[in-house]
């Protein structure tokens, strides 16, 4: 496979005139520098983590105690609906596209993305969708309220009568920020799949290439059926169509329909690069090769193929039909079967290992834990008659945060700690991290774990006030959370620190295997002085085969 | 080395037992996380998570101890930079451990099958607006020998009304309205559930069931209360500014008593019943963030025979 010019494709050395990063005002300009950009993506998007934090811990707050006493019931259906949107759409997304951006055509021998241009464009998407969503508090009315679901008719109630609603621009900025990743769906698929370096097929790809691969092809066929709800919505709510509108004779289960059709996969979006992540990390701190190399990178692949007929298990109990019940059941159910390979594989490939507990290490291995508590609630969920009792309660609040923060967020944090030095040429603190990870780990449990009692015990999501035998859990939930949230504090401590001042970061401090570790840290500008030719496959811990024919190691 | 190898088997040996020892006690726990066994369904369905706790307790706790022996020994002595066995794979493994989860949920899923069958709780009965053959569903399954459906008959046949924020029940033999539910024990109940304005969903923890109500959807829902007492029926599907307000009581007692207050509620003069929702929308509330956003109004409290 070689480097083949496309038409329309900015070459890298015709634009690039400029040095590496060497001020923080690169940082804030239009660049088409794919690393720039990843860090651009990277900082942005936590930022407005911490915003969706201290929604969460407003929450939290309120459910200290059984009454609704802290915030108005507005305030509180405002909080929810805002901290579900900006954690999915203005954190975990635009992170994960960050770390691919940065690390994508690294890994594959390339000197940028496909599409620089487009690239960089879809990235300033991103803060003009979080102005938007932050904005809506300043509206008549206040954000939207209806839950980031939306679902119909309650998001299409408009009490205060305006045009422009908390719900109108809710779903502007949905919709600017599907077309933003479109965008990025596009470039990941045509960088992968035509910008690998010579050598590299398929199966020499490191597998966070292939969960990249996978999920931006979910983003292609899932993404338009969003987006195509979302502007049925829009049109019920501003110009009078029915598609959606009981009233008019709509029908809001069509909704339902369209939201899940991408939102379950979206789930998957999310999850392959942190599968990707924990495939990297596993090796290098075990030293060993991933333990079935072809089947884990097959099963992204499946991951992918499989979340496209998964959605209605969302609607168990909404309208749907009992065959509809049971076929989404299996389906559902068939999830298990790809992840459970991936599980088994790192599982393998840390055993017998040796391994080194770094700050990296500890975050993928406390995320693979929790991982697998997740994936055994979500076989309970994907089960008919358990989805019937839990459906819509903290059982499910509690699942998906073993997800979303337990694998997601720490897979993240395991990313950012582990590229730190090849993004910043620096190292940083190992104490801090360890710190950073215990606080985070044991926030994480406090915090979740009590959802899935609360509801086996039927406490619904989404409410402000709650019966008073719901009370002891809440308070441990409330106290994990704000704990979860000061573990920030260390993190963001040590990143500034040692961003600034740390140590200077050889090219590769983890003796990794990896074209990203071949060049120095950070990388230069366009990359690679010379196009690298790919020999073997990645992960050859223990073998003592070079990477390449032509870069030293 | 041949004693080493004994030790490994052994050690795995006693992992194994202790594994599934600690599954099967945790299993039984998972009763004691449930609400009580109000409805016949609940018993079906609480067996169910007890297996499915059972199982995944296994599998947690099978990863968790691998890793974690991983953790313990298998660390880097502090100056040993060097790798670790070059081991790529294993077919026979790859192979075994992808039959297992498949056949796995083949058994959870076919379990699962057989408990739903046995529920008997049905769905939509009729999808309105689209004429969809595909949503045209049957809805009542034969009772066949199953705990469930043994009591089938009488069948008590209730209205359900939601609206933004009250449940109102009403009994077409008598024509009685009231905002509590009241269920005969051991009785077939079938709830036809309506919804006046937004998506709404009938949940009442104790008996494990659940289904959300679409407007302009007639949906019949089936069950059988078999535990006298006082429960809470919630609504589960979100449903706008006071969704955690919507909430019953469901009173479940024996068909004479039950016989008694219908008597009893057809006698009363309908009355204003309680609605909290419209009692905090009248009052300026008391929270210490206010920011005065507009609400929808909530729907006027319901004239009911018995407002409980």
């Amino acid at each position: 496979m070689t480097n083949v010019p496309i038409e329309g494709i900015l070459l890298p050395n015709e634009k690039h005139n400029h040095e590496s990063p060497t001020s923080w005002k690169e940082y804030f300009s239009f660049s088409t520098d794919h690393k720039v950009i990843g860090i651009q993506y990277l900082v942005t998007s936590f930022f407005f983590f911490l915003i969706g934090g201290i929604f969460a811990m407003v929450m939290r707050g309120e459910l200290m105690t059984p009454e609704s006493d802290l915030v108005d019931r507005t305030v509180y259906n405002g909080m929810f609906t805002m901290h579900g949107t900006v954690m999915l759409f203005l954190w975990t997304f635009p992170s994960l596209v960050g770390f691919a951006n940065y690390l994508v055509p690294l890994m594959i021998g390339a000197r940028d993305m496909a599409f620089p241009r487009l690239n960089a464009v879809a990235f300033w998407m991103v803060p003009v969708v979080g102005i938007i969503m932050m904005g809506s508090f300043f509206v008549p009315g206040g954000p939207a309220q209806a839950g980031w679901w939306s679902y119909p008719p309650v998001s299409l109630q408009n009490p205060t009568g305006n045009l422009i609603n908390g719900q109108v621009l809710w779903l502007l900025a949905v919709a600017i920020s599907g077309v933003s990743s479109i965008m990025g769906a596009v470039n990941f698929v045509t960088t992968i799949v035509k910008m690998r370096a010579p050598g590299m097929g398929f199966f020499k790809m490191p597998l966070f290439v292939w969960a990249v691969f996978s999920a931006q092809i979910i983003q292609l066929f899932g993404l338009p059926a969003l987006t195509a709800g979302a502007v049925m919505l829009l049109l019920d709510l501003t110009a009078g169509t029915a598609f959606f509108d009981p009233a008019k004779g709509g029908n809001p289960v069509m909704f339902e329909h369209y939201f899940w059709f991408y939102s379950h996969p979206a789930v998957y979006v999310i999850i392959l690069p942190i599968f990707g992540i924990f495939s990297e990390i596993f090796p290098v701190y075990s030293r060993k090769p991933l333990f079935g190399y072809k089947v884990v990178a097959v099963s992204s692949i499946l991951i992918a193929v499989v979340s496209g007929i998964v959605w209605v298990h969302h609607m168990y109990v909404s309208g749907t039909p009992s065959w509809m019940r049971l076929i989404f059941m299996l389906t559902t159910m068939f999830v298990s079967v790809p992840t459970g390979i991936k599980v088994f594989a790192w599982v393998a490939t840390i055993w017998g290992g040796k391994l080194r507990l770094n700050t990296p290490m500890l975050f993928a291995l406390g995320g693979l834990i929790m991982f697998v508590f997740a994936g055994i609630t979500g076989i309970m969920l994907s089960s008919v008659p358990v989805d019937v009792h839990v459906n819509n309660t903290y059982f499910v609040v509690g699942h998906f945060h073993y997800v979303l923060y337990g694998t997601v967020t720490m897979g993240l944090y395991a990313a950012i700690y582990h590229w730190f030095p090849k993004m910043t040429g620096r190292m940083y603190s190992e104490s801090w991290g360890k710190i950073h990870f215990w606080l985070a780990f044991i926030g994480t449990n406090l915090n979740f774990l009590p959802m899935h009692p609360l509801g086996l015990q039927g406490m619904l999501r989404r409410v402000a006030s709650y019966a008073p035998e719901y009370q002891f859990w809440n308070i441990i939930a409330s106290l994990g959370g704000f704990l979860l949230g000061m573990s920030t504090l260390p993190f963001i401590f040590n990143m500034v620190i040692s961003w600034m001042q740390g140590e200077k970061a050889p090219a590769n401090p983890w003796r990794a295997i990896g074209l990203e570790w071949m060049v120095s840290s950070p990388p230069p500008v366009e990359n690679f002085e010379e196009t690298p030719i790919i020999i073997s496959e990645p992960y050859g811990y223990g073998k003592s085969e070079p990477l390449t024919a032509n870069l030293s190691e | 080395m041949k004693i080493q190898k004994i030790l490994n088997i052994l050690t795995l040996l006693t992992g194994a037992i202790a594994v599934t020892v600690t599954s099967l006690w945790i299993g039984q726990q998972a009763y004691s996380w449930l609400p009580p066994q109000a409805a016949a369904e609940s018993l079906l369905i609480d067996d169910l998570i007890s297996f499915l706790v059972t199982l995944g307790s296994f599998i947690f706790l099978g990863v968790t101890s691998t890793l974690m022996y991983s953790v313990i020994f298998h660390r880097a002595i502090k100056d040993d930079f060097t790798d670790g066995p070059p081991i790529e794979g294993n077919i026979t493994l790859e192979v075994v451990w992808t039959a297992i989860p498949i056949l796995l949920v083949l058994w959870i899923a076919g379990y699962s099958y057989q408990v739903y069958e046995q529920m008997g709780i049905q769905g939509p009965s009729e999808i309105v607006h689209l004429h969809n053959p595909l949503g045209m569903e049957s809805a009542y399954a034969e009772p066949k020998d199953s705990p469930a459906n043994a009591l089938a008959e009488p069948v008590e046949k209730i209205d359900v009304l939601a609206k933004q924020w009250a449940w109102v029940f009403h009994y077409p033999e008598r024509d009685i309205t009231s905002t509590e539910l009241h269920l005969p024990s051991d009785r077939r109940i079938r709830l036809a559930l309506k919804s006046q304005d937004v998506l709404h969903g009938f949940y009442i923890p104790a008996f494990r069931l659940k289904q959300d109500i679409i407007p302009n959807h007639a949906i019949d829902f089936e069950f059988t209360p078999i535990r006298p007492g006082k429960y809470r029926l919630t609504d589960s599907q979100y449903s706008g500014t006071y969704f955690a307000t919507m909430q019953a009581n469901v009173v479940v007692e024996s068909p004479e008593d039950y016989q008694q207050w219908l008597a009893q509620a057809a006698t009363q003069k309908p009355s204003i019943a309680k609605n909290q929702a419209a009692s905090e929308y009248a009052q300026t509330s008391n929270q210490s963030v206010q920011t005065g956003w507009v609400t929808v109004p909530p729907a006027a409290p319901p004239l009911v025979n018995s407002p409980g």
